[in-house]
């Protein structure tokens, strides 16, 4: 019965999906924001990534509302996991993990902080690199289950990064301007120092987001480990 | 031609949230609860993208400045990116609790969970373990009346 009414209710919702998208005309989107930002982006931000003006500018505040909703996922996994108490006893991994580890690890920093420093020019930002500098930081710990994460210095980063980016957004106050209006000069298109305050308002994204999943990502395998 | 192609793509993604769903209603494992709410999120994000997508155009990132191209919507792009980190971290916290419900009853068969945890209640009340949720958990202790109890009280 259970089975019969969900069956329905996917069919139903295919059906409603595809009427609706098929009545669209597809490759041209009736958006006109789209068009607009892209005539105003380059001179109102000076962002060469349009996604980044759109991300961090035009939809500032929607941006700390989704750190805040991760900030808020992370805290919640960490309360249901408890703290860590110790590494495992887990045996270290093998010769060939824990080399490729040590090859990797400033490997994987360098990476990070290139795509967290290029996010207003090319594809990337705060996001996508702080998701691989907590990959960084979590390889040692697969190689090497004794050692831990210290939570105590992860919570500093972030609360520090999370501190950062509501000031930098607060600072476009005292200027009588809207919350988190891009500040600083805009600098010449596609130039690594342009886009006013976009690249400090990313970096302060990318240490966050790294520093949470750092914390989450170690916590789930200490977890894993002691059960 | 051009729509028909369209068509393929919408269908694409309409078919990996449909997927998802089932995936979500149908599964009584709480592992593959989380690896279909993936997928429908996958096909919820294939769909905001196709949204803004246009022919002949290049991603929203300026090369060149002399030479302007068209470019796709950025909107859906950035939605999307909130989107997908969001998905991580509902991922993470989903997670999380299969962790500890399986630490805690020892499976991750979401029947068998159930009936465990309606045990521990229970055995918390104090009344005889009910098996089905259809049956009335047995002979319960009657409340006193109403009268009795107010009687009592005042001449306490």
């Amino acid at each position: 019965m259970r089975s019969l009414a969900t069956l329905l209710f996917l069919g139903g919702l295919v059906f409603l999906l595809t009427i609706l998208t098929g009545a669209l005309p597809f490759g041209e989107p009736p958006m006109l924001v789209g068009d607009a930002i892209q005539k105003a982006a380059a001179d109102e931000v000076g962002a060469a990534n349009f996604v980044t003006a759109v991300v961090l500018a035009y939809r500032g505040l929607d941006t700390l509302g989704e750190l805040s909703i991760l900030f808020a996922a992370a805290t919640a996994g960490g309360l249901v996991l408890g703290s860590a108490q110790g590494g495992s006893n887990r045996r270290p991994a093998g010769f060939i993990m824990r080399a490729g580890t040590d090859l990797l690890f400033p490997l994987l920093l360098v990476v990070g902080l290139y795509i967290v420093m290029h996010g207003h020019l090319t594809p990337g930002g705060g996001f996508q690199g702080g998701v691989v500098l907590a990959a960084a930081f979590f390889l040692p710990l697969l190689a090497r289950p004794s050692e831990t994460l210290s939570h105590a210095w992860l919570s500093l980063v972030e609360g520090l990064a999370g501190t950062a980016f509501i000031a930098i957004g607060a600072l476009a106050l005292l200027d009588d301007k809207a919350f988190l209006t891009p500040l600083l000069n805009k600098g010449v298109l596609g130039e690594l120092v342009s886009g006013g305050s976009l690249p400090l308002l990313y970096l302060a994204v990318g240490l966050k987001v790294g520093a949470e999943l750092a914390s989450l990502l170690s916590r789930l395998a200490s977890d894993e480990a002691t059960s | 031609m051009t729509t028909s192609i369209g068509v393929i793509f919408f269908i694409g993604a309409i078919g990996l949230s449909a997927i998802g769903i089932a995936g979500i209603l149908l599964s009584n494992h709480l592992f593959r609860m989380v690896l279909a709410l993936a997928i429908a999120e996958a096909g919820a994000n294939l769909l905001l993208i196709l949204a803004g997508y246009r022919w002949d155009a290049v991603a929203p990132i300026v090369t060149d400045p002399r030479t302007a191209h068209a470019m796709v919507d950025p909107v859906p792009q950035a939605m999307v990116l909130t989107a997908i980190v969001i998905g991580v971290g509902v991922q993470a916290l989903a997670l999380t609790l299969v962790i500890r419900t399986r630490q805690r009853y020892g499976t991750l068969d979401m029947r068998m969970a159930r009936q465990r945890m309606q045990d521990d209640l229970d055995a918390a009340a104090g009344v005889t373990p009910s098996r089905s949720l259809e049956q009335p958990a047995g002979a319960r202790p009657l409340p006193l009346p109403v009268e009795a109890a107010e009687a009592g009280v005042r001449h306490d």
